[in-house]
């Protein structure tokens, strides 16, 4: 520290080796021994209670405290994963349900309209039918109408060209002609 | 840098040695135990600073930590670490004292490397109590938790039985040279660098301003100087484990 003014003053008067110029290897110079182990002693008691009253169970808790706070953390984010594992479960679950409901409802629909359009079908071809009969006994009415006024028309045709031949139709052995024309 | 040069007769003379000498911080020669030195001041701001990481660093008991306290809490989780690694899990209880050892030599070793500053580790008389005190604690430990089972330390097992007292006595010796061997190393290591700068700084002084290469040099080995002073804190402390873990568990 203040060896430089100490030095230069012991020189300038010529009295060297005092004071602060080693002599030799000042390590073993015993006489600073007691002085040394002296503060020495004080300085390592005085660390080692700052050690171990503060200093070593302050960090020691702030380690462990550390410590557990990640275990938990780590743990906690463990629990969300396997909530979230099961939720996505639930989903692919609920999912499949639907699914499986969806094509139930598809069936039954289907077999419902199925089920209506038959019978719809069923009493259109009803209808049909009735229509259709009732048109061919329509039909055969009128035919046998227009047959009977066929018959009655030629006769009185036939009738009349004879008349107007000039001969005297007999009127029963026309109407047998006609009929047998007719006929054939 | 340049009190350390001083021109005397013979011309060149650098004083590494110098920031070494323990000094009364307010004048006087004489040093009693209690006189404050350099010592005490640079001591003292180790403390500081190991205040001001580990206890008003962490004040914030933040769980997502500010810059401070991730750092106090690497320095923690790091020799906690290696407490537990290197002596087992019943060491643990002998984390504390590691601890306060690795955080004092670790800034004493520091602050050593500020310019002008002094390094309280370089000098044997502090390595030396931190060393004794390390190697008397752990052979008390060793004697209460084994009794007479602690003796099986020196006595290996594993050799050829007419080797094993020779053995022993290699063992024996090598424990007792432990304090020695462990508290000059940090001692040697920080006094060595320091003195390596210094005479450096000496070049520098005498060349001027054509000092390139010390300068460079200087760099250099400040550079390793940080690098050492983690080292030995960290081999301090590892060394203090593998004693305490043969302490625990005599037995090879």
């Amino acid at each position: 520290m203040s060896s430089e003014t100490t030095v230069v003053d012991t020189h300038a008067a010529g009295a060297a080796g005092s004071g602060s110029e080693a002599v030799g290897m000042p390590q073993i110079d015993f006489t600073s021994f007691p002085n040394q182990i002296f503060w020495l002693v004080i300085t390592l008691v005085i660390i080692y209670f700052v050690l171990s009253r503060i200093s070593l169970p302050r960090i020691g808790a702030v380690l462990a405290e550390r410590q557990g706070i990640i275990t938990n953390d780590i743990a906690a984010a463990e629990d969300l994963k396997q909530q979230a594992v099961e939720a996505e479960d639930a989903y692919n679950k609920a999912l499949a349900d639907a699914r499986v409901e969806a094509g139930h409802i598809v069936a039954d629909a289907r077999a419902e309209i199925q089920g209506e359009l038959d019978s719809a079908m069923a009493k259109a071809d009803a209808e049909i039918a009735a229509k259709s009969a009732e048109s061919e006994a329509a039909i055969a009415d009128i035919r046998k109408d227009a047959m009977k006024s066929v018959k009655a028309v030629a006769n009185a045709t036939a009738k009349e060209i004879v008349a107007s031949m000039g001969s005297k139709a007999d009127a029963k052995s026309v109407t047998a002609a006609v009929a047998t024309r007719l006929k054939g | 840098m340049s009190e350390t040069v001083t021109e005397g007769p013979s011309g060149l003379q650098i004083h590494p040695m110098d920031q070494f000498v323990v000094k009364p911080l307010f004048g006087g020669e004489h040093i009693n135990f209690y006189t404050p030195t350099n010592v005490t001041l640079w001591m003292a701001l180790a403390v500081l600073c190991v205040i001001a990481l580990l206890v008003l660093g962490t004040r914030g008991r933040a769980i997502v930590p500010s810059r401070v306290q991730s750092v106090a809490e690497l320095l923690y989780g790091f020799v906690y670490k290696m407490v537990e690694d290197v002596a087992g899990k019943d060491g643990l209880k002998f984390f504390p004292y590691i601890m306060t050892l690795f955080v004092f030599i670790l800034f004493a070793n520091f602050l050593g490397l500020i310019p002008m500053s002094f390094a309280t580790t370089s000098h044997v008389a502090v390595t030396a109590v931190m060393a004794m005190a390390v190697f008397i604690v752990v052979t008390i430990v060793g004697i209460v938790k084994n009794g007479f089972g602690f003796l099986e330390l020196f006595w290996i097992k594993a050799a050829p039985l007419a080797l094993r007292p020779m053995l022993a006595l290699i063992e024996v010796i090598s424990y007792f040279v432990r304090p020695v061997s462990h508290s000059i190393r940090l001692a040697g290591n920080m006094m060595a660098g320091h003195a390596v700068i210094k005479v450096f700084a000496g070049f520098a002084g005498v060349l001027g301003l054509g000092a390139v290469a010390p300068i460079l040099a200087i760099t250099a080995v400040y550079a390793l100087e940080m690098l050492v002073s983690f080292i030995q804190a960290y081999v301090f402390a590892i060394l203090t484990c593998v004693y305490l873990k043969d302490a625990l568990h005599p037995s090879h």
